[in-house]
C-alpha cells in the first residue's frame, strides 16, 4: 500500500497540494482526475519524492520513503513524467535504461534485466521498433518507448502522468488494458488521466482533485451517482450497461 | 579487461570500424608527432635510439625532452577537452556548450594568470589552480542558467558573458603586471612549445583518472540525458551527479589549459563530429571523442611544427583552419538537423 497521509506540498513558497491523505493499494488501477492546475501532476511527483513535502508523511508498505534511498525508492515506485525530452538514442537504449535503479557500479546489464527489457518492449508491442531513434518515431510510439521504461523498472507501485497523451484511440484503449493487466500481476498502478471516459471505464478507484484538495474519490460507479463530476467540470457522464462503459453526455 | 573486450565485442560494425580508425589514427599522429620536426627523426632512427642510452644522441635527446613530452601533451590535452566538451554538452544538455564557448577555459586561464602573478609555479600547483578556475566557470554558469530557467539559447549567452568577464579579468591582470606572460598571445591561442615534463606529468595523471572515471558513468551520463525528472524517478541524485559530471569536465579542461593555454574548438567540434558518426550512446562517444580528440589535437601541433619550418605557428591557428571547414563539411552532409536542436 502507498500511503500519502495529510500531504501539503508545492514549488518554493508556492502551496499546490493541501491535507492530502490517500491510500494506493497494489492490484489496483486508480485513476486521478481533475481540471487544469488542480494538482495533479505535482501530486504525483510529490509521491515520487521529485518535489519536497512541506508537510506530511508518505509510506510505502509501512515503510516511510524518508528511511529510504533515492535509488530504493525507485525500485519499488516507477514514474513517467508528463513531458519528456527526446534524448538521441534508440527505443531499445531507453527502455534499458528502466533498469538504472537495480543496477550496482559499473553498471553492467545481467541476463535477467535483458529479458525484463524484452518481456516490457513485448508488453507494448514496440519489440519492433528496439533500435530506431526515438527522434524518429511519432509522439504516440515515443510515449509508448516510455511507458515501456517505467514498466522495465518493474517496480510494484507505477504512476503515470498523462500515459495516453499524443496516443490514438486504439493505443489508448491498448495502454488501458496493458494497465489492467499489470494490476492482474499485483502491481499498484496510479495514473493522472484527463479522459473522463477512459478513467471511468477501466479504473478500479477514483481521486477527483480540484484547487489542490482532493474533493471526491471512490470507484467508478460511485462517482457517476453523485453530482461532483458536474461541479467540478461542468460536464456530465452517461454510463452504458450493455457497453459497460462511459461517455461525454454532449449538451450542444 | 575481460569485460571491455566483451563490450568491445558487442559493439555494432560501425563502431568497431571507427574505433579502428581511432586506434590507427591515434598511433600515427603519435608517429608523426614523435618524427616530425624541424629534425626529422626516420623509424631506423627512432629504433637506434632506443638501442643505446637515450641522452647520448642528438636524436635521442630531441626525443626525450622535446618530442616526446609535446606529442604525449598534444594527446592527453586533445583526449580531455574533447571528452570535456561531450560531458559538459551532455550535462547542460546544450549542443553548443564547450568548455572555450561557456568560460570553462578562461575560468582556467585565469586562475593561471592569477596563480603566475601571484609568484605560484610548479606542475600540481599550476593544474590545481586551473581546475579550481575552470570549475568555479562551469558551475557559475550551471547555477546561473537553472536559478533563471534558462534556454539552450540563453545558457549558451550567459557562457559567452561569463567567458568575456573572466578574460577582461586576465587582461586587467596582464595590463597591470605585465611580467605575467602566461596570457601571452600563444597561451590564448594554445601551444605546446612551453611543455616540460615537471608541468606534464601531474596533468596528464589528473587527466587520466578524470577519463577513467568518466568511463565508469557513461550509464549515469545517458540517463541525465533524459531530463530531471525521469533521471529523478529512475534514483538518480540528479543535483549531485550533475555536480560531480562538471567537476570531472573542469579537471579535464583545467589540466588542459595549465599545459597548452586556450586551446577552443576541439572541445567543440570534435563531440559533434563523433555523434554523426557514431550516434550518442555515452559508452560509445567518451572514448571515441577522447581517441579523436587526441588525434586531431596531436596531428594539429605536428602540422604547426613543420608546416612552415623553421618557424614555428601555435596549435590553435592551425586547429581552427582545419576545423573548421571540416566542422562545415560534417554539418552540411548531416543537413544541420537533430544535433544541434
Amino acid at each position: 500500500m502507498l500511503e500519502l497521509k495529510n500531504i501539503c506540498a508545492g514549488y518554493g513558497k508556492n502551496q499546490i497540494l493541501a491535507d492530502i491523505s490517500l491510500s494506493f493499494p497494489k492490484s489496483k488501477f486508480i485513476c486521478i482526475i481533475g481540471p487544469n492546475g488542480s494538482g495533479k501532476s505535482t501530486l504525483l511527483k510529490t509521491a515520487m519524492g521529485i518535489i519536497p513535502i512541506l508537510s506530511g508523511e508518505i509510506y510505502i508498505d509501512s515503510e516511510n520513503v524518508n528511511s529510504l534511498s533515492r535509488r530504493q525508492l525507485a525500485e519499488r515506485m516507477a514514474y513517467l513524467s508528463q513531458g519528456k525530452n527526446v534524448p538521441d538514442m534508440t527505443v531499445g537504449q531507453l527502455v534499458m535504461h528502466g533498469r538504472f535503479p537495480h543496477l550496482s557500479y559499473p553498471r553492467r546489464y545481467s541476463e535477467k534485466d535483458k529479458s525484463i527489457v524484452s518481456a516490457a518492449l513485448n508488453e507494448l508491442r514496440i519489440s519492433g521498433l528496439r533500435d530506431k531513434p526515438l527522434f524518429s518515431l511519432s509522439g504516440g510510439m515515443r510515449q509508448n518507448a516510455y511507458i515501456a521504461m517505467a514498466l522495465a523498472q518493474d517496480a510494484e507501485y507505477i504512476l503515470l502522468d498523462e500515459p495516453t497523451s499524443y496516443l490514438d484511440i486504439s493505443h489508448q484503449l491498448e495502454l488501458m488494458k496493458s494497465m489492467k493487466r499489470l494490476t492482474a500481476l499485483g502491481k499498484g498502478v496510479v495514473s493522472v488521466l484527463h479522459d473522463l471516459p477512459l478513467a471511468f471505464s477501466f479504473s478500479d478507484y477514483i481521486v477527483v482533485l480540484n484547487n489542490g484538495v482532493v474533493v471526491a474519490e471512490g470507484t467508478p460507479e460511485e462517482l457517476y451517482n453523485r453530482p461532483i463530476i458536474r461541479e467540478v467540470f461542468g460536464i456530465e457522464l452517461d454510463y452504458s450497461a450493455e457497453e459497460k462503459s462511459y461517455r461525454y453526455k454532449y449538451i450542444l | 579487461m575481460n569485460s571491455l573486450l566483451k563490450s568491445f565485442l558487442a559493439n555494432n560494425k560501425r563502431i568497431k570500424l571507427l574505433y579502428c580508425i581511432g586506434f590507427l589514427l591515434l598511433l600515427g599522429a603519435a608517429f608523426a608527432g614523435i618524427c616530425l620536426g624541424n629534425t626529422v627523426i626516420s623509424l631506423s632512427e627512432l629504433i637506434s635510439v632506443f638501442s643505446k642510452e637515450l641522452s647520448s644522441s642528438a636524436d635521442g635527446r630531441i626525443f626525450l625532452y622535446v618530442r616526446l613530452p609535446r606529442t604525449v601533451a598534444s594527446l592527453v590535452c586533445g583526449a580531455a577537452l574533447a571528452v570535456s566538451g561531450t560531458v559538459i554538452q551532455s550535462v547542460l544538455a546544450n549542443r553548443l556548450a564547450s568548455p572555450s564557448i561557456i568560460g570553462v577555459n578562461s575560468g582556467a586561464g585565469l586562475a593561471v594568470t592569477l596563480c603566475t602573478a601571484l609568484g605560484v609555479y610548479g606542475g600540481f600547483r599550476f593544474s590545481l589552480f586551473a581546475f579550481c578556475g575552470a570549475f568555479a566557470a562551469v558551475m557559475a554558469v550551471s547555477l546561473l542558467a537553472r536559478r533563471i530557467g534558462a534556454s539552450r539559447g540563453t545558457l549558451i549567452l550567459l557562457g559567452i558573458a561569463v567567458n568575456s568577464l573572466l578574460n577582461a579579468v586576465s587582461d586587467t591582470v596582464v595590463t597591470f603586471i605585465p611580467e605575467v606572460g602566461v596570457m601571452s598571445n600563444d597561451f590564448k591561442v594554445g601551444d605546446f612549445s612551453a611543455v616540460t615534463y615537471s608541468r606534464l606529468l601531474p596533468s596528464a595523471a589528473l587527466i587520466a583518472v578524470s577519463l577513467v572515471l568518466l568511463f565508469t558513468l557513461t550509464n549515469e551520463l545517458d540517463v541525465l540525458s533524459l531530463g530531471e525528472d525521469s533521471a529523478k524517478s529512475l534514483g538518480m541524485n540528479t543535483a549531485l551527479v550533475r555536480t560531480l559530471f562538471l567537476m570531472l569536465a573542469a579537471v579535464l579542461a583545467g589540466c588542459a589549459v595549465s599545459l597548452a593555454g586556450l586551446l577552443s574548438f576541439v572541445g567543440l567540434i570534435v563531440p559533434h563530429a563523433v555523434r554523426r558518426l557514431a550516434g550518442s550512446k555515452s559508452s560509445q562517444l567518451l572514448p571515441l571523442s577522447a581517441l579523436f580528440g587526441a588525434s586531431f589535437v596531436c596531428l594539429c601541433d605536428t602540422a604547426a611544427r613543420t608546416l612552415f619550418s623553421p618557424y614555428e605557428i601555435p596549435v590553435g591557428i592551425i586547429m581552427a583552419f582545419l576545423g573548421a571547414p571540416f566542422f562545415v563539411f560534417i554539418l552540411i552532409k548531416g543537413k544541420g538537423g537533430h544535433t544541434l536542436a
